[in-house]
């Protein structure tokens, strides 16, 4: 196996402090941005600070992308020139997008920054992928949803660069109702008792599966549901990466920093082994077993939908 | 903030001149296209038997869609195919045959989310029109221009766009613009949901969802739950949408076509929600300055269904009084107690055919297109060969019984339950 089929190693950071110390741990390249255009960031760098996060992002020889991924009302459209404009001026390597409203705002204040089209759950097919790579987008952040089989599918479907998630949580509902806070005020509780944000450890039971809790959250954006287990496709590494996987994001939210590290260390040890070994790769079980040892005992470590058939 | 028809009503003399709107209705089945064209919708959408989100419905074949759209062209309605899938790689094959088949059937157009059935359409089956399905929730000017650009003539705003964001993507945007006005809705953004893939293994973004928005789940903080014992359990259960009491603004707002939901409703639910929003639409463009909103509208929405009713996001984000957080939902107050297949003016006698017993003495209601409707105490029944029946008790029997009033063919008969 040759360096360059190495896929890269993708996380998203929530300073530019955070995104240097997740470079030393082994990404490749972090995902930075403002919580007003991208969704689910772990936490939010304005525009204005874009360009020293970038650079020192750069500095330790990893690509920088910005996310403007979230869907956009019309009163929410006025601050995308500036933002896009910050994020081309910081040198980022790509913007990802859902919202067409980027789309065409990149066309016009970031012309020369690649884009990403990363609408969640319903990057389902290659075709789909090649409509907004023929209108600009050179990667497509595929749905958490595709098993192995969908996954070789749409590789073989579409030029484009694929982004696979292969670590942490996954969103699995997204509404714009404040639903935590309509819930309390229903109870007649004070709605301060459940304050914003990803990390105030609200979780969901669904009162016919007791053993498995969903974290819920809002922010500016809306309600986030996600998913009761953790991906750990490290196992998988060998399959996704001679798939032709070109990018393997770990989803940081909802775990510490030193639990991200600790997993991008495992990811970037395997991926080393992988380039150096090629056919010969064999995974050494230190790496699983440092994820084990810090996960959640309530989480569980799963495949995802990686080997699940679903029906319809 | 003052609305178009204000500024008119102030200038004297002055008309209002927005063209009608179309009202769009579910049809789960043939026999429910009939019911929502003949009570005055506009155009009707079906799910096919490939690439739409309702599996579970009785689905047309393309057959039975030569013979809806028939029925449809002899009142002017036009017929709409929801594909509205995401699609997988293996869903892929085949799509433009299937279009091609629609596009001969007569279909007017798709309502499509997946951009890959949306430029397969486009080159396929240039006949067929390509409607943005509210699955991209799309809810800004930008995002409409965009598909604008890209050659579609309609978008399905998300239904978390509100009025004024209405107002201003019809100002900014040439696009026909449709939004849901009525029925039971996604609380997320449409399409932005797994829940059913993760609970279930059915893919809710090809037809697959249960529903897992409505079930109960307990809310902890601190990893002890909210709720006190005896108290209700969180859901993401939304009261259904319901526009009835705000058209005008709606037509005022330039949205070119309202949109019911509810392919999996009854044709009593279709016809009755149909023709409450039909004769709303008609009595504001037969006088728009002197139109007022009608309790028997309202009342007949309300008695083939009876869920709690919001107006969702048009005026501001749901809150606690928008959700249902409450055990169980009432069953309709009334029944689909059979149809009008036969009147003879000459003896007053109306032949129905049988959806639901009934018999002698029994009180049932009488509606039909246009909001007649009259109350008819049941005297005596007979079978098609005249034989005396002391109940109707078969479905799709057909009987005989008297009427005080003239009563017409697709005419419902509905009872009241309990």
């Amino acid at each position: 196996m040759t360096a360059s089929a190495v896929p890269e190693l993708l996380i998203a950071a929530g300073s530019a402090s955070q995104a240097e110390r997740y470079v030393e741990a082994g990404a490749s390249a972090v995902i930075v941005g403002d919580s007003r255009f991208g969704m689910r960031l772990p936490g939010s760098i304005p525009a204005r600070e874009l360009a020293d996060a970038v650079s020192r992002i750069h500095a330790r020889g990893a690509k920088a992308y910005v996310s403007a991924n979230r869907l956009f009302r019309n009163g929410e459209l006025e601050g995308l020139p500036d933002y896009l404009k910050a994020a081309a001026e910081a040198g980022a390597d790509a913007i990802s997008f859902g919202d067409p409203a980027v789309l065409l705002n990149a066309r016009e204040f970031a012309p020369d920054v690649p884009l990403h089209w990363n609408p969640d759950m319903i990057a389902t097919n290659s075709a789909a992928a090649n409509y907004w790579g023929r209108r600009g987008a050179v990667r497509a952040v595929l749905a958490r949803e595709l098993n192995e089989e969908e996954i070789a599918g749409f590789r073989g479907g579409t030029s484009m660069d694929i982004q696979v998630q292969v670590h942490g949580a996954t969103n699995i509902y997204y509404s714009y109702r404040n639903l935590v806070q309509s819930y309390m005020e229903h109870l007649g509780k004070e709605a301060a008792l459940v304050d914003r944000g990803p990390d105030k450890g609200l979780y969901l039971i669904e009162t016919e599966r007791p053993d498995l809790r969903f974290p819920v959250y809002e922010d500016e954006s809306g309600t986030h549901v996600m998913s009761a287990d953790d991906i750990c496709l490290l196992e998988a590494l060998p399959d996704l990466v001679s798939m032709g996987v070109n990018s393997l994001y770990i989803e940081p939210l909802l775990k510490t920093e030193s639990y991200n590290m600790t997993v991008l260390g495992s990811y970037r040890a395997a991926l080393d082994r992988l380039a150096a070994d090629g056919d010969a790769y064999v995974m050494d079980p230190k790496w699983l077993e440092a994820i084990r040892q810090i996960q959640d005992p309530e989480r569980e470590l799963s495949f995802g939908f990686l080997y699940k058939v679903q029906v319809y | 903030m003052s609305t178009l028809r204000d500024a008119v009503l102030r200038r004297p003399g002055s008309r209002l001149r927005l063209a009608k709107p179309e009202l769009l209705a579910p049809a789960g089945s043939l026999e429910k296209l009939k019911f929502a064209v003949h009570y005055g919708a506009d155009a009707v959408y079906i799910g096919g038997q490939k690439y739409g989100l309702r599996s579970n419905a009785d689905n047309f074949s393309i057959e039975q869609m030569r013979e809806g759209v028939a029925f449809a062209s002899r009142y002017g309605a036009k017929v709409f195919v929801a594909t509205n899938i995401f699609a997988h790689e293996e869903d892929l094959p085949g799509v433009a045959d299937y279009l091609k088949e629609l596009e001969d059937a007569g279909i007017s157009a798709v309502i499509t989310a997946d951009p890959a059935i949306v430029e397969t359409a486009m080159r396929a089956a240039p006949k067929l029109e390509v409607h943005l399905s509210t699955q991209q929730s799309t809810m800004n000017w930008q995002a409409v221009r965009f598909w604008r650009d890209e050659g579609l003539p309609r978008v399905v705003l998300a239904r978390e766009t509100t009025m004024d964001e209405i107002r201003e993507i019809k100002s900014r945007v040439d696009i026909e613009i449709e939004v849901f006005v009525h029925g039971a809705m996604c609380s997320s953004v449409s399409g932005r949901c797994v829940l059913s893939n993760h609970f279930t293994d059915r893919d809710s973004n090809r037809g697959g969802c249960c529903q897992s928005c409505r079930w109960k789940y307990d809310l902890h903080a601190d990893d002890r739950s909210v709720a006190e014992p005896g108290r209700n359990l969180f859901t993401m259960g939304s009261k259904d949408l319901c526009m009835i009491e705000h058209l005008p603004e709606l037509i005022e707002a330039g949205v070119d076509s309202f949109k019911i939901e509810g392919r999996m409703k009854s044709a009593h639910y279709v016809a009755s929600v149909v023709n409450a929003y039909r004769q709303a639409i008609d009595a504001y463009f037969a006088d728009p300055e002197g139109y007022e909103l009608r309790k028997e509208w309202v009342e007949e929405i309300g008695k083939a269904a009876n869920r709690p009713l919001n107006t969702g996001f048009f005026f501001g984000t749901p809150g606690a009084t928008e959700h249902i957080y409450e055990p169980e939902e009432k069953p309709a107050p009334y029944d689909f107690a059979a149809v009008v297949t036969d009147y003879d003016p000459g003896t007053g006698t109306a032949t129905v055919q049988q959806r639901s017993p009934f018999r002698p003495g029994m009180t049932v209601e009488f509606v039909g297109p246009g909001g007649r409707r009259f109350s008819q105490r049941i005297g005596e029944l007979a079978d098609s060969e005249g034989g005396r029946l002391d109940a109707a008790r078969h479905p799709l029997q057909l009987v005989r019984l008297k009427t005080d009033q003239p009563v017409q063919v697709f005419d419902i008969m509905r009872k009241k339950i309990g």
